[in-house]
């Protein structure tokens, strides 16, 4: 493997490593953000959620 | 940074978008059917009080106490809820976004850890993608319910909706997204996809609405059309923003 072609995949697997990782924290924001409109117990957000949860189909008391 | 900055404002766009749209599909499709069936939830519960009328302590006490799936089906009781009218319509709405763009979120960053360019008619695939994981086969086992519906224990469904929902994301990967998939991945990911299905979904002990069964027919079909069209628009949207965001930042 030529020296130029190492240096292109490094860069490579640099840029899809940085990718993985913005993609992993967008995933996270994602699901924290679904649990708190969804999935919480805490009483004020399932009331503030009330209508969504059961539009969305996402179980209710 | 930089590409979480790109994918976050992907999303945000999609997200708010596709979340104001389902705002209003919710108005004229669902929420008139919760609203409907509240006031037959209201009805039912009101002669309990009455009953527990001789010991008002005790018995606010005990309903404090009493397990976990009971203080779930209480209704407000002291806690805050959002007035009917102008401010509980503000907080579905809030909700609404929130649940736009946390889903948008998920979504853009699937397109990222694939890799593929995406434009907004893949998106509409992955959208639907999107709707078989998070609606219709969680709603096979547990379909949307209206307000005053018995259900098992919260938790125990909750996690059964959120194994559902894994398990057939897994199977739908392995089915679509593996290039040449082998006959026994194939057979793996069908069972994926039915194994909830086949264990079943947390039952109450005993059926009982408070609503009539037409009110909560036509709520699970109000809640498929607007859910569909919902996951649609998102898909489609994310593709949009991502493109234009992520994948060709600078066109």
């Amino acid at each position: 493997m030529t020296t130029t072609a190492q240096t292109r995949t490094a860069t490579i697997s640099a840029t899809r490593s940085r990718t993985l990782i913005a993609a992993s924290m967008a995933a996270f924001l994602g699901v924290f953000m679904i649990w708190g409109v969804g999935f919480s117990h805490i009483a004020a957000a399932h009331n503030a959620a009330h209508d969504v949860r059961h539009s969305n189909g996402f179980p209710c008391h | 940074m930089q590409m979480f900055r790109r994918l976050f404002i992907a999303a945000a766009s999609a997200g708010l978008l596709s979340g104001l749209f389902v705002t209003l599909i919710h108005q004229v499709t669902t929420v008139p059917v919760i609203l409907e069936a509240e006031v037959f939830e209201k009805a039912a519960e009101a002669p309990v009080p009455a009953a527990d009328a001789a010991t008002p302590a005790a018995s606010t006490e005990a309903a404090h106490d009493h397990d976990h799936a009971a203080e779930d089906h209480t209704h407000g009781g002291d806690e805050w809820e959002p007035q009917d009218g102008f401010e509980r319509t503000a907080y579905t709405v809030l909700a609404d976004l929130l649940t736009g763009v946390g889903f948008a979120l998920l979504l853009i960053a699937v397109f990222a850890v694939s890799g593929r360019a995406v434009d907004w008619r893949q998106g509409v695939y992955w959208g639907l993608a999107g709707f078989a994981i998070f609606i219709l086969a969680p709603g096979l086992g547990l379909p949307p319910e209206v307000p005053g519906t018995a259900a098992a224990d919260l938790t125990a469904r909750q996690v059964w909706w959120v194994a559902t929902a894994l398990l057939t994301a897994g199977g739908l990967a392995l089915l679509f997204y593996v290039k040449e998939p082998k006959p026994l991945w194939i057979v793996v990911a069908l069972a994926l996809i039915v194994a909830p299905q086949a264990i079943g979904a947390p039952q109450p002990a005993e059926y009982s609405s408070a609503a009539p069964e037409a009110l909560a027919h036509r709520f699970i079909v109000a809640t498929m059309i607007a859910q569909l069209l919902f996951w649609a628009v998102l898909g489609a949207l994310s593709g949009y923003f991502y493109k234009r965001f992520v994948h060709e930042p600078a066109a």
